[in-house]
């Protein structure tokens, strides 16, 4: 018997206590009554009009965030991929620096820019057209809905430009010898062949909106309405209401999972022989006068995801009075003293994250290695259950892990409540998909047949693994790291429900501040995190030799 | 005033300060003295405003530098929960407690959840700033005022009383903060309820007010121009705006203005005891209060504070007050019905 057997087994029940203990606790609490079984904080739940109307508004957030996700990542996928649409690399990178920006800092950027009176477009505005309306008010459904699209279209933006990256142009072109026009060989010929992943990327910007958390606490709350994380979050307030809020995240839960349920199948269905490969010619189309126009289009998107949200956190950090322009006498450095040297809770929150993105990304970086490993090459019995595993934190969002993770973390046998553990826990159970899934792709493009023959000559699994499969892998799994670190530094959803006042991180001080108008201070460690994000997704593509968004250099 | 200015005037007052108790060492060192500097710190967890709360853990560091603060700000209702949901773990963090809920130490007194303790000096304090069983005491005072943008309301236009508010001329133009999250909030609805009744707030909802969540961040808000009158809120953070140059003033309606007492209390289960007990003698101090009083514009129970002049004294205001009790009592409807007229 190989004795490597018990690194693997081992490594599998892991996996599964990581996930089954807070996700059985949440059902088992949803449940649980003085007298044994019951629906009765089921019904509590769903009969609260409030709470009715917060599932309501999640589900009108949730559809609209999808289409304007698409309506806004699908042509831009399309452009840069197809089109000779100048500065392609500039907007792929654009792209990219929107899917890495923590979108609570983009909401609350948004505040500053287009709150209804101070907000400074509306000022703007309102100075050149004399009108007393404001142009924008950002705190409406509509306005959250922008704010979370516009760090939301990236998902579909990757689904549709890597599937356009493997469809040849001959049929397009076929499709132009017989005489149609550019549009109706986009209509006809394109779209059917991209619709699998246009979908699918919908339905990814679907999710993204259910389980987001900061944006709607930022934008929705000051507008007297909820979403379903954010009441969610309000029955942990004193007398918490623990299982209702357990019954209350179960929807969140089966409704993540069916629609990943149908995207899985939609991608599976990908049966057009002309998705194939990498071969076939894929010719540039010509855009002529409509170059610069096109251009300025994903400018403008660009300026509403990245420069004017990140320039208004820059004004923010050194402005006295936010809403002011920024000159002389509304010039400071406060800030910066304020948030590092005066108040306590700064250094050690960015220790706090940093310890735990560090920790985080080596252990969970470790364990998607092995997963995929024994996935890959089927090491263990029912290996594909934990590849399902493995993957089933993607249905969970981070509010509800984090119910769960209270619940099973607050009692015997495991107190670990008050701990950084705790916090550990849920990020990695949160960020294991996303490491997996790059430690998946790694070890597919490995062959085994270096291994068979290390087995050959006589290594045993663990000294292959170590000398032959890890030197190919170690770039795959340096990215896998990198993802796992910028998921944890920008992570609020859960941390907001399991921090301790001495468990604090960046993003729970942030939102602190939040609640407490603090501007300046937010605008200052709002920089030092995108400055942290953007560092790591630098070694990324340092590691990786390509963009993180899948594109070869 | 400038960075520097408040700098400096941190540091004159702290050597002040820390002379005073080292005055006071030679004669009768403080008894808890030897303890806290074996224990080191103190964790406490309050609901004064951020740069406040920082500044008078600064103060205690100066006078006793081998005690570190460890201070946890956030809303008065926040700390409740925090609190108990650690107790609920078995962790014991929190030294001492400070919220603007007065109701909140009715609730843990009654839980056995704080240690006994009168802080030096209190005894002079008036009545309103004392728990009878001597659990708990007023550490400082403010009262709900409104405010308004001095740029885009004139002095004749703007509300006078709380029933001005009322009027539809200030849809969609005012802030309000949430009593979910702040005791200010909570006391401040509860004495209006008492005065006007629920439907003061019905139909205030009416006027579709931006919600915030802390007491101090309606000022902040209007003083930016988002809105342009706070309907609630503590007076000193508009006071405080309104010293830094913001456009903003303050108006004390003449029905009366809610007065708001936050207690302080320590621990039944304190780790740190002693710089418990040191910590919370040194913030009833004249010296402390008077800090509170002068740069941050704050009432106190110290009958020998003196307050800024262009601050009304306590006792030209009418003052309308609810007692601890109640506001335990009405805590969850408070926030329900809250919640049930605003939305969120």
């Amino acid at each position: 018997m190989d004795r490597s057997i018990a690194v693997w087994v081992s490594a599998a029940l892991a996996l599964v206590v990581l996930i089954a203990l807070p996700l059985g606790w949440l059902g088992w609490l949803s449940v649980s009554g003085e007298h044994g079984v019951t629906l009765a904080h089921y019904r509590d739940a769903f009969a609260d009009p409030a709470l009715q109307k917060a599932l309501w508004n999640t589900v009108v957030l949730a559809f609209w965030v999808g289409l304007v996700s698409v309506a806004i990542g699908a042509p831009l996928a399309w452009l840069t991929a197809r089109t000779d649409v100048p500065a392609r690399g500039l907007i792929r990178g654009l792209v990219l620096a929107s899917f890495v920006t923590p979108p609570f800092l983009g909401a609350f950027a948004w505040v500053m820019l287009a709150g209804p009176n101070a907000g400074m477009l509306n000022t703007l505005w309102r100075s050149l057209t004399g009108a007393d309306a404001p142009l924008l008010n950002i705190f409406t459904m509509p306005g959250l809905i922008f704010v979370v699209a516009i760090y939301t279209f990236p998902y579909v933006y990757i689904m549709v430009s890597n599937t356009l990256a493997l469809i040849a142009s001959d049929l397009e072109e076929a499709a132009a010898i017989l005489g149609a026009g550019r549009l109706t060989v986009a209509r006809t010929v394109t779209l059917p062949m991209v619709l699998p992943a246009l979908a699918s990327g919908f339905i990814l910007a679907v999710l993204q909106a259910l389980a987001l958390f900061g944006s709607p606490a930022i934008l929705a709350l000051p507008a007297g309405f909820h979403t379903v994380t954010t009441q969610i979050w309000s029955l942990f307030q004193f007398p918490p209401k623990v299982e209702q809020a357990a019954a209350f995240s179960v929807p969140l839960l089966l409704a993540t999972a069916l629609l990943l349920d149908v995207q899985k199948r939609l991608l599976g269905r990908r049966g057009y022989a002309a998705v194939g490969g990498k071969g076939g010619q894929r010719r540039t189309i010509a855009l002529g006068r409509w170059r610069w126009p096109a251009l300025a289009a994903c400018l403008v998107v660009m300026s509403s995801a990245i420069f004017l949200p990140y320039a208004v956190l820059a004004k923010g950090a050194f402005a006295r009075a936010w809403a002011q322009p920024l000159g002389r006498d509304n010039f400071t450095l406060g800030n910066f003293t304020f948030t590092f040297f005066e108040y306590g809770s700064t250094r050690a929150a960015i220790v706090n994250t940093l310890e735990l993105a560090v920790l985080t990304a080596c252990i969970g970086a470790a364990m998607v290695a092995l997963l995929s490993y024994i996935t890959n090459r089927r090491l263990v019995v029912g290996h594909q259950l934990v590849a399902f595993l493995v993957l089933a934190p993607v249905v969970v969002p981070g509010v509800v892990l984090a119910v769960g993770l209270f619940i099973a973390y607050t009692r015997p046998p495991f107190v670990l409540y008050g701990t950084l553990w705790i916090l550990f826990l849920a990020y990695l159970t949160k960020e294991m998909p996303v490491g997996y899934a790059q430690a998946d792709a790694t070890f597919r493009a490995i062959p085994a047949d270096l291994e068979d023959a290390g087995r050959v000559l006589g290594a045993g699994r663990l000294r292959i693994l170590k000398e032959v499969t890890a030197p190919l892998a170690k770039s795959g799994i340096i990215a896998a790291w990198c993802f796992i670190f910028i998921g944890v530094i920008r992570e609020l959803s859960a941390s907001i429900l399991l921090f301790t006042p001495s468990t604090k991180v960046m993003s729970v001080v942030i939102f602190d501040l939040k609640e407490e108008g603090q501007f300046g201070a937010i605008s200052v460690l709002g920089l030092v995190m995108l400055a942290l994000t953007f560092a790591t997704v630098a070694l990324v593509q340092a590691a990786l030799g390509r963009d993180v968004l899948g594109a070869r250099r | 005033m400038t960075k520097r200015f408040v700098v400096a005037a941190v540091a004159a007052l702290a050597a002040i300060v820390a002379g005073a108790i080292a005055g006071a060492d030679a004669q009768t060192p403080s008894k808890h003295l030897e303890g806290a500097r074996k224990e080191g710190k103190v964790v406490w967890y309050t609901s004064l405003v951020l740069p406040s709360a920082e500044k008078v853990a600064k103060l205690f560091e100066a006078a006793y530098p081998d005690i570190k603060v460890e201070v946890h700000r956030t809303g008065s209702q926040r700390i409740l929960q925090r609190v108990m949901q650690e107790l609920q773990a078995n962790i014991k963090n929190v030294d001492v407690v400070h919220t603007s809920d007065a109701g909140h130490y009715v609730f843990l007194k009654e839980k056995k959840l704080l240690a006994k303790y009168t802080p030096a000096g209190v005894d002079a304090f008036p009545a309103g700033f004392k728990d009878k069983d001597g659990y708990y005491y007023g550490l400082r005072a403010t009262v709900n005022a409104i405010a308004y943008n001095t740029k885009a309301v004139s002095a004749a236009e703007a509300p006078k009383t709380w029933k001005d508010l009322l009027d539809p001329r200030w849809k969609g133009k005012m802030v309000t903060a949430h009593p979910g999250y702040s005791g200010v909030i909570a006391t401040h609805v509860l004495a209006l309820v008492h005065l006007n009744g629920w439907d003061y707030f019905k139909a205030l909802a009416q006027n579709k007010l931006m919600i915030v969540q802390s007491a101090n961040d309606p000022a902040t808000v209007v003083s930016s121009g988002e809105r342009v009158v706070a309907a609630d809120g503590g007076d000193y953070s508009a006071y405080q705006l309104k010293k830094k140059g913001n456009p903003i003033e303050i108006v004390y309606p003449k029905e009366g203005v809610p007065l708001v007492v936050s207690p302080t209390a320590i621990t039944a289960f304190a780790p740190h005891p002693n710089a418990a007990r040191l910590f919370t003698d040194f913030t009833f101090t004249r010296d402390v209060q008077q800090v509170m009083a002068d740069s941050e514009g704050l009432y106190t129970g110290h009958p020998d504070v003196t307050y800024p002049a262009d601050k009304p004294k306590l006792s030209e205001l009418k003052l309308l007050t609810v007692t601890p009790e109640e506001l335990e009592k009405r805590n969850e409807e408070i926030k329900k019905r809250f919640v049930e007229f605003f939305g969120a």
